[in-house]
């Protein structure tokens, strides 16, 4: 295919006919900036691609990964409205791991200050300092941004690039001005002249023409697939068995692999016997990798009783000594040592807390949390002629083909990496890639493709965790019960760095936290460390609220004066439940309120707490503004998904560290919410037509402060720290430090 | 031994204690039933045993021989899906899509016991983990594929 490059448009004719365009997002608005990180003047940064041929077929090569967010249908969208696309007529392509797809342009972004980028997702602290050489093997799926970022800057000037090189080719075929022709459902039209022809006849003319960088947008009025829910196109494979995942990886004489890693994190293999194996059906050997051993067999299910029948020998090293208990006392321990990193800062806290009418304390905690995703990690891999091949399903399909290669010794010329669907991603299909290094490791002694599945036993015990926190918080009020100094104070900072900021009108206010308090290995869990400062800033709030004997709706209400879209969202909300209207016996309501990833959440959870003392969740209000709206059934479902993920770690979710191993090996000691005991829930989108904001994590962060602010509203007991399960609701709320509870000075 | 899956015989040499799902899975190149967790809670690997939801996770080859066995694979009749695949569609029920054959499988063996099940018919039958949180979405498929 004879590919020419315009600026930035690069479009081109296919071979046998049709027109292809992609769109490279540049130059970047902080060009200096860039430059000074190393970039170079023609970089070529978020590529988003459309094929159109001759039958009228768009085909969009999507540059994410499916993870049931239903991206694979959303971006499309966004592309299709652009083209003025017939959507009978729309394919999807998922890009290769390929740098020609990389989307860069998102790290651009963050530093052009249009996005955040997760640094949790790119794998190191500091984001900024890496170069740019780095930011092109990025391909993330996460931190919401497919559609906010990809979606925004690429789908649509893709497609409204397309739609004016057809424009252009159809005026110089009818010798007519371009400015005359209009387009609908893949057809060029010319009233004046009563002419017109379908996209696929001038596809190929098209590819002559330049369109400018600038191609002008639809206006919102005129969208006719954008903001109405399509089918998705991953959806038929999904209810036929038909959809491959890494699970599903079949190639010509592959093994399987179980394996076994060091129950405490960091702990090496001692050694072990591989006489029990001997004679065993179907086993082809024990493989010993760093700090774990493998048994590669024809089947899974024979590697699997084979590793489990290996007594193997641990040097578990320094990190055995860790516990749940060990780990919260020093966190507490730290927050009241001082010396805390500045998170932000307005106004003088600390003075305005001394002067205060009266003073609110409170300290909350979450636990450890693991994913949990429905299929078990796992990876593909194979060596052959100083090459490796790798499948399975990744957030970052190019960030887990440079970690293959860098793991294998290779370049990264010899590495290719084949993309599966995920079951489940939620954040540990991104940049923690152990069972990546371990497929790596394994396939490496062997001359076969290998298939290593984690048990669920592995997949528990050798996540990435959301990291348990612990956080103390105190208000100042003044006599009419208004907060005049907020200072929070948490240990251990992720991602994203406005989790911890409020919307509240609240003059003095400070954040700081400690670090170097958690020893147990970290990954990024939807909405990374919004799940917990969800928690603990809007329980907190509730406590103030409680203090100031004020409703905690109109309590918020008042303090989101100068946050009009807060406000609108919480009074959407507050409406749709009915906020005012008694709730029925027994039942009490909380309300809680964040924003994640640009989009405003607010929820109303209405709960009753049964005679075993254990909390149920009814029904779940939700009302959302993602700024505005490209699908609506499909923001409806990550929201509702987000209800449940983050209600399961609230009523259960807990992992629990002794002797610096994982307690918590399969479900049943890690259980979740099942369909019995999932609340109804009603979402509904108040788009401001704001920035556009992301959709599959801002679900998850308001849900425990919803329920457990219900909670005691119904009962008066305070819930500060989760799981739910474990506390009889009914009894006084368990007092686990010094500094807990409310103090009036 | 002899198995019967999706109305077709296959003669396999397997360990008697192999569990069916694996039986399925990495024998019969059957990959559209799931392995969750292998102890019986998740029910990704629901399929049916003579008609009734069985975890196959947690069941012996040995017992599945000479009994008829359906999978996700054999749900669809001649190219017509069957109606509580139609009713996942119509409701954009899946997301990952990896609980969803064990979720179908469910739902058919309820549906086949219990016409017009109520809310709690389904609260009792339908146990199976979804992590995505689908269970409002298959609750109405439920219903819908109950007036199909």
């Amino acid at each position: 295919m004879a590919i020419t490059r315009r600026g930035f448009i690069v479009g081109g004719a296919l071979a046998g006919g049709g027109l292809l365009v992609g769109y490279a997002l540049s130059p970047f608005s902080n060009l200096k900036r860039a430059r000074a990180l190393g970039a170079a003047g023609d970089e070529v940064l978020l590529l988003t691609w459309v094929k159109l041929a001759p039958d009228d077929t768009v085909t969009v090569i999507v540059p994410h990964s499916e993870m049931g967010q239903g991206v694979h249908t959303s971006l499309p969208m966004m592309l299709a409205e652009e083209l003025d696309a017939d959507w009978s007529h729309v394919r999807m392509e998922q890009a290769p791991a390929d740098p020609a797809f990389a989307n860069g342009g998102l790290a651009r972004g963050y530093l052009a200050g249009d996005f955040q980028i997760p640094s949790a997702l790119s794998g190191t602290t500091d984001f900024a300092m890496r170069k740019i050489a780095e930011l092109m093997h990025l391909q993330i799926t996460g931190g919401s941004l497919s559609v906010r970022a990809t979606g925004v800057a690429g789908m649509r000037r893709t497609g409204a690039a397309a739609r004016w090189m057809l424009v252009h080719a159809a005026a110089e075929a009818w010798r007519v001005p371009a400015g005359e022709i209009t387009t609908e459902k893949s057809v060029l039209f010319h009233a004046g002249s009563s002419r017109q022809a379908r996209y696929g006849e001038l596809a190929s003319a098209a590819a002559r023409f330049d369109p400018p960088a600038d191609v002008p947008l639809k206006p919102r009025e005129r969208y006719t697939i954008v903001g109405r829910s399509q089918p998705r196109f991953d959806v038929p494979a999904k209810v036929d068995g038909s959809a491959k995942y890494g699970v599903d990886t079949r190639l010509p004489g592959m093994l399987y692999a179980a394996v076994r890693a060091s129950p405490v994190f960091g702990g090496k293999v001692a050694g072990f016997d591989p006489a029990p194996l001997a004679g065993r059906r179907g086993v082809v050997r024990a493989v010993e990798i760093p700090g774990a051993v493998a048994v590669v067999a024809d089947s899974y299910w024979r590697a699997r009783q084979a590793v489990d029948a290996l007594e193997i020998r641990w040097d578990a090293g320094a990190a055995a000594s860790h516990s749940s208990d060990s780990i919260f006392k020093g966190m507490a321990e730290a927050l009241k040592r001082g010396g805390l990193k500045k998170d932000y800062a307005f106004g003088d806290a600390e003075a305005a807390l001394r002067t205060a009418a009266r003073v609110v304390d409170a300290t909350y905690r979450v636990p450890y949390l693991a994913h949990a995703t429905m299929e078990p990690m796992n990876c593909t891999a194979q060596f052959s002629g100083g090459k490796l091949e790798v499948w399975g399903g990744f957030q970052d399909g190019l960030g887990a083909r440079a970690h293959a290669a860098k793991s294998a010794g290779l370049s990264l010329d010899a590495v290719t990496l084949h993309h599966t669907a995920m079951g489940g991603g939620f954040g540990r299909r991104g940049p923690t890639l152990n069972y990546l290094e371990q497929a790596i490791a394994i396939a490496k002694q062997l001359d076969k493709p290998v298939n290593l599945i984690w048990s669920r036993e592995e997949d528990l015990t050798q996540d990435n965790y959301r990291n348990a926190s612990v956080a103390r918080v105190r208000a100042g009020l003044d006599a009419s019960g208004r907060p005049s100094a907020w200072l929070y104070e948490f240990t251990e900072k992720h991602d994203p760095k406005e989790a911890t900021w409020i919307p509240y009108g609240i003059a003095n206010r400070e954040a700081r936290y400690a670090s170097g308090t958690d020893p147990i290995p970290f990954g990024p869990w939807r909405s990374v460390d919004n799940s917990h400062h969800g928690f603990f800033i809007e329980s907190f709030v509730d406590e103030l609220a409680a203090e100031a004997k004020r409703d905690p709706f109109e309590y918020r209400r008042e303090l989101l004066a100068d946050a009009p879209r807060h406000r609108a969202v919480l009074e959407a909300v507050a409406e749709m439940a009915d906020w005012k209207s008694p709730p029925p016996k027994g039942r009490a309501r909380g309300i809680s309120l964040k924003e994640s990833f640009d989009t405003i959440v607010a929820q109303v959870a209405e709960v009753s707490v049964g005679d075993d003392g254990r909390a149920r969740v009814h029904k779940v209000w939700c009302a959302a503004d993602p700024g505005e709206v490209v699908h609506p059934s499909g923001i409806a479902a990550q929201l509702e998904g987000g209800i449940i993920y983050g209600l399961t770690a609230a009523l259960y979710g807990e992992i629990t560290i002794a002797e610096g191993r994982v307690v918590e090996k399969n479900f049943p000691d890690y259980p979740m919410v099942k369909l019995a005991d999932a609340p109804a829930i009603e979402v509904k989108l108040v788009p401001s037509g704001a920035h556009t904001g992301g959709a599959g994590e801002p679900g998850t962060p308001p849900i425990a402060a919803a329920t457990a602010n219900a909670v005691f509203a119904l009962t008066g007991h305070r819930v500060r720290a989760l799981p739910l399960r474990k506390q009889d609701l009914r009894a006084p709320p368990e007092r686990w430090s010094p500094e807990h509870g409310t103090s009036d000075t | 031994m002899q198995v019967r899956v999706n109305g077709s015989a296959h003669e396999v040499d397997v360990e008697p204690e192999m569990p069916l799902l694996w039986l399925l899975r990495d024998v019969l190149d059957l990959t559209g039933t799931k392995y969750g967790c292998g102890v019986a809670y998740c029910g990704a690997c629901t399929v049916l045993l003579d008609g009734a939801p069985v975890r196959s996770c947690s069941l012996p080859a040995s017992a599945a021989a000479g009994k008829e066995i359906r999978t996700i694979e054999g749900l669809a009749r001649g190219g017509t899906l069957h109606r509580v695949q139609a009713a996942w569609i119509e409701y954009q029920v899946p997301q990952c899509g990896y609980c969803q054959s064990g979720q179908i499988m469910a739902a058919v063996a309820l549906l086949e016991a219990n016409p017009k099940p109520s809310d709690a018919d389904i609260d009792a039958a339908m146990t199976n983990v979804c992590r995505c949180g689908t269970y409002g979405r298959i609750r109405a498929a439920i219903h819908a594929a109950a007036q199909a």
